[in-house]
């Protein structure tokens, strides 16, 4: 009975541990509840992967109508890894978040928070699980509507106007995305994604077809923060409070791409209409300005959370320029750099959140010496940041090297600029990284911070989950190369 | 606004029968239009003339903030609980037909129960609305005879 409908359990159980946070979430309990709910999560997300490989897709029938009529909740190999990567970060960071919110967060709106937490990991699984286009609009205002909310619980003022600004864009990309659904219902009369992809082949000529899939992209990309479209993304990862910054920056975005995936490959199979190419050729130039811009901006950066919110707009375009490629590599590049940017992103996240707790603020200065005096925190940023530059034993090597063999793999010069790009944005990435590195482990600490002690146990840990797992899936790949292999094929309608 | 009677007397008189409407409207969602959303929203509309004419005071009175917000939790409980249940009777997610021997009975107590949870969160959310917006004009206004 559990085992047939885990595919629901997956964002029902979320979903019910929200109200019960506001209800009995008194003192400890929200805290204790939501780690029991995203653990469960993170286990329910395990099995489903397990599910879909040996077994293949998998399609729950809700409230018991059929497919096309009703909602269906469909998990295939890129769902399943997504799935994986939100669960396993929103879990690996409750001990982390212990201590975080007790700081940042006034008592009183504890259970609060953690109901908002909730409601935003629900979200966020929903847009991954659903088959239904419309259903995935109603979970991402869920999952944004609660982000705004966390966003603005950050301790500065300037929180409630990156809040602000992210829910004016925010709330653009969803309805650009809903108009793009609208006019593909108008077309097809249904909202089932594989029935939209079947029903809309011949069709691909039309002014509304068009249309749909230009706001569509729009909108996604406003969510994921391609290039020109990013402008909310520095100040709410910079003012969010630091959990919320972990949770948004490690999967809010890859979560967009997840849906641009879906639907450039999935509905509107791009790689078998020769006359909609130019979709995903547009992504190429503003993925390879992204890449550049967000880099050269993060190296002038003089706080480190700002940094790596600007890298998170670098990185966006790494996967972009996968996806632009079109090809299998060029896809598991994509796939691959999502779930590996997720993990490394929250590890880095999860120290500066330490930093900001311990050396009382995320400035460079405020990093002077810290490489002595929170050593286990510094070593374990070091290694998140060696794998955002890429070296090799580490995951950010294993996404480049795939985004390089696609590039030269196709042989254009496209391709070869491709490659030289990812090649060079990673030099820029070792300039804004090495800034940090030899602020702390080679400046001497001002005296204000002779007092500085390393972070408690609890946040070592959720640290530590994120380091070594930059490490462990560096070294091995058969998790994330394989099954983004098998999620790129599907994507591309190639039989394994 | 507590001087003007007319409208004080005229709203008690209206409350009830508002309140009425919307368990009309809640009931008949299954059959005709209407159901929790409509139907909580118009709940909500007698609470919030009651605060309109008697002021936020005896608003917060009637239904305490922790109330509301223990009742916007409670709505979506029951919402996701038949839902679970459903899935505990051996059915998929808010597959009602589960919910009773007969299929339409089932369906009928699903959709009921649904459409409850719906209704009363939305009247909670919009009462939860209502109180947060003019307690902030309440601050100003004593703020503005404060300084002026």
């Amino acid at each position: 009975m559990i085992f047939s409908n885990l595919a629901a359990l997956q964002v029902v159980v979320p979903l019910i541990g929200a109200p019960l946070c506001t209800l009995f979430g008194r003192g400890i309990l929200a805290w204790a509840l939501s780690t029991a709910v995203t653990w469960f999560a993170f286990a329910v997300s395990i099995s489903l992967l397990m599910q879909v490989l040996c077994c293949g897709t998998i399609n729950y029938v809700m409230g018991g109508w059929l497919a096309p009529w009703g909602i269906e909740y469909r998990v295939d190999h890129l769902s399943a890894l997504v799935l994986l990567l939100i669960t396993g970060v929103a879990s690996a960071v409750m001990p982390f978040a212990y201590q975080s919110v007790a700081r940042e967060i006034p008592r009183e709106k504890h259970r609060l928070f953690y109901t908002a937490y909730l409601l935003t990991f629900t979200g966020l699984l929903g847009m991954v699980i659903t088959g239904d286009a419309f259903n995935a609009f109603v979970f991402m205002e869920i999952s944004s509507l609660s982000a705004y909310v966390l966003i603005a619980l950050g301790k500065n003022r300037r929180a409630l106007y990156a809040s602000f600004q992210y829910l004016v864009l925010g709330t653009i990309g969803a309805t650009f995305f809903v108009i793009g659904v609208g006019l593909l219902y108008m077309i097809t009369g249904t909202l089932n994604m594989v029935d939209l992809s079947e029903r809309l082949s011949g069709q691909h000529d039309s002014r509304v077809f068009l249309a749909a899939v230009g706001f569509l992209v729009v909108g996604l990309s406003l969510k994921l923060a391609l290039f020109p479209l990013h402008l909310w993304l520095p100040n709410s990862y910079a003012y969010a409070p630091s959990v919320v910054t972990v949770l948004l920056a490690a999967t809010g975005t890859k979560v967009a791409v997840y849906l641009l995936l879906r639907f450039i490959f999935t509905v509107l199979q791009v790689n078998q209409q020769p006359d909609l190419l130019p979709v995903v050729d547009l992504l190429f130039p503003l993925a390879l300005i992204g890449m550049f811009a967000g880099s050269i901006v993060a190296i002038y950066q003089t706080d480190v959370k700002r940094l790596l919110a600007y890298s998170s707009i670098a990185q966006m375009g790494y996967i972009l320029l996968g996806i632009s490629m079109a090809s299998e590599r060029g896809l598991i590049g994509a796939i691959v750099h999502v779930f590996n940017h997720g993990v490394m992103k929250a590890g880095l996240f999860v120290a500066v959140g330490a930093i900001a707790v311990h050396a009382g603020g995320t400035s460079i200065q405020n990093l002077a010496g810290l490489g002595r005096r929170m050593p286990f925190t510094m070593a374990a940023f070091t290694i998140c940041a060696l794998s955002l530059i890429g070296i090799p034993g580490t995951v950010g090597f294993v996404s480049k090297w795939y985004l390089v063999l696609a590039a030269l793999e196709a042989g254009t010069t496209r391709g070869f600029i491709a490659a030289i790009a990812v090649v060079s944005a990673s030099l820029l990435a070792i300039i804004y990284v090495w800034r940090v590195v030899e602020v702390a482990y080679f400046a001497n600490p001002s005296d204000g911070e002779a007092s500085v002690a390393e972070a408690s146990w609890q946040t070592q840990f959720s640290l530590w989950i994120f380091s070594s797992s930059c490490v462990a899936f560096g070294l091995s790949t058969g998790l994330t190369a394989g099954v983004a292999r098998l999620a790129a094929q599907t994507l591309l309608g190639i039989a394994p | 606004m507590s001087e003007h009677l007319i409208l004080r007397v005229v709203i008690k008189f209206l409350i009830p029968f508002i309140f009425l409407f919307a368990l009309y409207v809640q009931a008949h969602g299954d059959y005709g239009p209407g159901g929790g959303f409509q139907a909580g929203i118009i709940f909500s509309v007698g609470f919030i003339l009651y605060g309109m004419i008697f002021g936020l005071q005896r608003l917060r009175r009637v239904v305490p903030p922790h109330l509301i917000l223990a009742l916007m939790a409670f709505g979506l409980l029951l919402y996701t609980g038949v839902g679970f249940a459903t899935i505990l009777l051996g059915g998929t997610f808010l597959d009602y037909g589960y919910l009773s021997h007969d299929t339409v009975h089932g369906h009928h107590y699903g959709i009921f129960l649904i459409e409850l949870g719906v209704g009363i969160t939305v009247a909670s959310v919009m009462i939860a609305i209502y109180q947060t917006f003019t307690a902030r004009a309440e601050e100003t206004t004593d703020e503005n005879v404060g300084t002026g």
